[in-house]
């Protein structure tokens, strides 16, 4: 398969005023993805699947990841002249991330026998603006595990024929794979050397009866 | 009452004398039909118990009966969910008395590994009444043919009149017990008070 | 942005003619059947939400979740290696294959090499489980087509053979926890390769009088030739993968495609079918049992000594760099894959299972529609689903 730059560079010509982002991957897999912009997200998926030279026919994997609001502290590097002399010194500079859900799609193609490309779009935040496209109607597969990622992190498919719950019965309100998600607290702690189940414990119903 | 020293001389000539209670419970305990009835993982460990290596036929409880109108035993085999919870109940509901419940296995019993799941609930005997509770994930198919032998021990000691009659003989006892409805966060109500409390936590 | 409201396969059911024995049109009411979640067909808690029209489907809504246990959500809760008792319980029939696509996810996360001993005690285990699950579904299949019993007993006493050889190696029959990252658990008993031998070798013969029995059955070739036909297109556009993609004709299996582990040293066919229907399905099956005994066979003979784990792995404590990873192999069943996302810490930030079961029935409904009720089962039967790994 060719290269992630070559595919994005491809991209942008076929599907114009689309912006596609490459996103790195520290870890020995080096499996790189592909972020496009949610309005073209669509056209870069058929694009994806009908380009002869890629012919991704196949999605194998949909998944959601869900990313709540976090700081990020960075460290950089910073030439400063304290005294008189020029010395580098560490500032660490804080920057509040936006949450938003991550929709994850692995595609290969069983034609060419090549992938996995990852292409991952994102929705504009956690609470009002959580639609995208589905990819649906390009690959059939993402039918099921769209309705997944519906239910469990609660990313509305715009498109999607049939968007229902799944998992969960129709009158669950909440979205049990988002980070922020409690689950009901009806179940006894064991002893555990993890502070946070104790402190769980304590506020768990049952504990009120016994003196 | 005769003498068990009698009885046993006369047996060795021959002459068999019993109770009607015991022909009864003998005749019940020997016939003990399941419910085919599998929920998870311990359910294939449930028909490997049935075919030919463990062969749960010896026992009388070979006929699983895919309808609960015609069941004595329900074997909650597997993890049971929150979403599957009322369905479990509405089947026990509609077994016929005298019927008998085996939680089999870790996660009918309390959860077990799954027992910090939103889904999951943590144990059957949260809204049914169970007689026999089998440990393991899953137990091995001997582990089950031990429940079933263990309940036949007990269908034969219950008597049938006196305050200790068992629930089908008892008709202000309930046969029948609430059906969970799903809710908007959980499935209500989430227990049955009658059959479990939570367990006093002592520090 | 632009909304496709299109979708993608017609399921407009009013197309299905209406035929009766004299030809007039019949207008019969529709008629609909909750088959499930207390079902003897169903292999498990799997409903089917059926609208009928005299016998014949003309919907079909699969309804999931009835065995939803969390498992991602609990795997993100705790450490990567506490997941991997999990995993066994995702396909219950499958465990070491679903212990080794965790394994080889997050090898490839950290990097860890696996030893050659390893790589072959895992071929071994892997193929194994292939010929235990592909009895079993020959088995069910036949079960559900109404052959009660003795197919099954058939299929079940083989498995407890197989079975009796991961007891002794694992110490569990069916929740065999037994890879790590970066290898295996423990090594193989004195004896137990001879024991694969001889299991091995008699297999064949099981398989022979099996298919003796039943390939040429009328019966089964009344009720499962033509049934259940899945079109090669559709079969790629839904992410079909396994047995059911092979018997239509498509030529992917991850075993060669990927060559994880060191599938490319061993010689094996790959068997692919014409039609796409039941029959094509099951007689796959019995011809990849073949193949896999073909692996067993050049696999026992090459064994090395050596290490079973990378003693660099690190099991407790184990903190992978922050990044992703998607391993996959061929499972059973089709493509199982796990999708890590790491972010340094000790436990994974994102934890995904591909389950091929659930996916493979995305075109259940296509399958089904225009069939009777009795075509359905059938049909289900042969997709070879197991609830574990469709709800997770």
């Amino acid at each position: 398969m060719e290269s992630l730059e070559q595919i994005k560079i491809r991209l942008e010509a076929a599907v114009p005023g689309a912006q596609v982002e490459i996103l790195s991957n520290d870890s020995p897999s080096a499996q790189r993805s592909l972020l496009p912009d949610r309005a073209h997200a669509f056209a870069v998926a058929r694009f994806l699947r009908d380009d002869p030279q890629l012919c991704l026919d196949y999605c194998s994997n949909v998944t959601g990841v869900d990313w709540p609001e976090m700081e990020i502290s960075l460290k950089v590097k910073v030439k400063k002249v304290i005294e008189g002399v020029e010395k580098e010194v560490e500032e660490v500079t804080k920057t509040l991330r936006p949450g938003f859900l991550e929709v994850v799609y692995h595609l290969y193609s069983m034609a060419m026998k090549h992938g996995p490309l990852i292409l991952r779009v994102r929705t504009g935040n956690r609470h009002d603006q959580v639609q995208m496209p589905s990819f649906t109607p390009v690959w059939r597969s993402c039918e099921f595990q769209e309705r997944e990622v519906y239910d469990l992190f609660g990313v509305v498919f715009d498109g999607h024929p049939d968007l229902r719950r799944i998992l969960m019965w129709d009158e669950f309100k909440d979205h049990p794979m988002r980070k922020d998600y409690c689950e009901p607290d009806d179940y006894e702690y064991e002893p555990t050397p993890h502070d946070d189940v104790l402190e769980k414990a304590k506020r768990h119903p049952s504990a009120e009866v016994t003196p | 009452m005769i003498e068990e020293g009698l009885k046993n001389e006369l047996a060795k000539q021959g002459v068999v004398l019993t109770t009607l209670q015991e022909l009864y419970n003998w005749g019940r305990g020997n016939s003990v039909w399941p419910l085919s009835f599998g929920l998870a993982c311990c359910a294939i460990e449930m028909m490997a118990a049935s075919m030919a290596k463990w062969d749960i036929a010896r026992f009388g409880s070979e006929v699983f009966r895919p309808s609960p109108r015609q069941a004595d035993l329900m074997i909650v085999a597997g993890t049971v969910t929150k979403k599957m919870a009322p369905q479990v109940v509405r089947l026990y509901n509609q077994m016929p008395e005298p019927k008998y419940v085996i939680a089999m296995g870790a996660c009918a019993i309390s959860g077990g590994p799954f027992k910090q799941g939103y889904n999951v609930l943590k144990g059957i005997d949260r809204l049914l009444p169970v007689d026999i509770h089998i440990p393991g994930c899953p137990p091995r198919p001997e582990a089950l043919l031990h429940a079933l032998i263990t309940l036949q021990k007990k269908i034969e000691t219950q008597a049938l009149t006196g305050p200790n009659r068992p629930r089908h003989l008892d008709a202000a006892a309930p046969s029948e017990f609430p059906v969970p409805e799903f809710g908007e966060h959980d499935i209500v109500p989430a227990m049955n008070p009658r059959l479990w409390k939570p367990t006093p936590v002592v520090r | 942005m632009s909304i496709v409201t299109a979708s993608p396969v017609p399921r407009n059911y009013e197309v299905i003619p209406k035929t009766s024995l004299d030809g007039s049109e019949l207008d019969g009411e529709l008629l609909e059947v909750a088959m499930g979640p207390q079902h003897p067909s169903t292999h498990g808690v799997f409903r089917m939400d059926v609208v009928l029209d005299g016998e014949t489907v003309v919907k079909l809504k699969p309804v999931f979740g009835y065995l939803h246990r969390n498992h991602e959500k609990i795997a993100e809760n705790t450490s990567y290696l506490g997941s991997m008792p999990y995993t066994d319980r995702l396909d219950y029939f499958c465990s070491l294959t679903n212990n080794w696509a965790y394994a080889l996810a997050v090898e490839r996360l950290a990097g860890l090499q696996v030893p050659e001993r390893a790589e072959f005690i895992r071929i071994i285990t892997a193929e194994l489980t292939r010929l235990q699950n592909h009895t079993s579904v020959c088995g069910f299949l036949l079960q559900d087509m109404g052959a009660l019993g003795t197919p099954l007993m058939y299929a079940f006493r083989e498995r407890e053979k197989i079975l009796d050889l991961f007891e002794a190696l694992t110490g569990a029959r069916m929740m065999c926890n037994y890879m790590r990252f970066g290898g295996c658990r423990c090594d193989l008993p004195p004896g137990w390769l001879d024991r694969v031998r001889k299991i091995v070798d008699d297999f064949p013969r099981f398989l022979d009088s099996y298919e003796a029995l039943l390939n040429t059955n009328e019966i089964l070739l009344a009720r499962t030739q033509g049934v259940g036909r899945l079109p090669r297109a559709l079969a790629i556009s839904a992410g079909i993968t396994g047995p059911m993609l092979r018997a239509c004709g498509v030529d992917y299996d991850i075993r060669k495609v990927d060559h994880y582990g060191i599938y490319d040293r061993f010689e094996f066919r790959i068997p692919l079918g014409e039609h796409g229907d039941v029959y094509d399905r099951y007689m796959i099956r019995l011809l990849e049992i073949r193949e896999s005994l073909k692996i067993l066979q050049q696999a026992l003979k090459a064994v090395p000594g050596g290490p079973v784990i990378d003693p660099k792995a690190k099991l407790r404590g184990f903190r992978p760099k922050a990044g992703e990873a998607y391993g996959r192999i061929e499972g059973p069943k089709g493509e199982l894959g796990f999708y890590l996302i790491s972010d340094g810490s000790p436990n994974p930030y994102r934890y995904r299972v591909r389950p091929p079961s659930l996916i493979n029935l995305t075109i259940l409904e296509d399958m089904c529609l225009g069939q009777s009720v009795a075509d359905a089962v059938v049909t289900l039967g042969s997709v070879d689903i197991v609830l574990g790994e469709v709800d997770r």
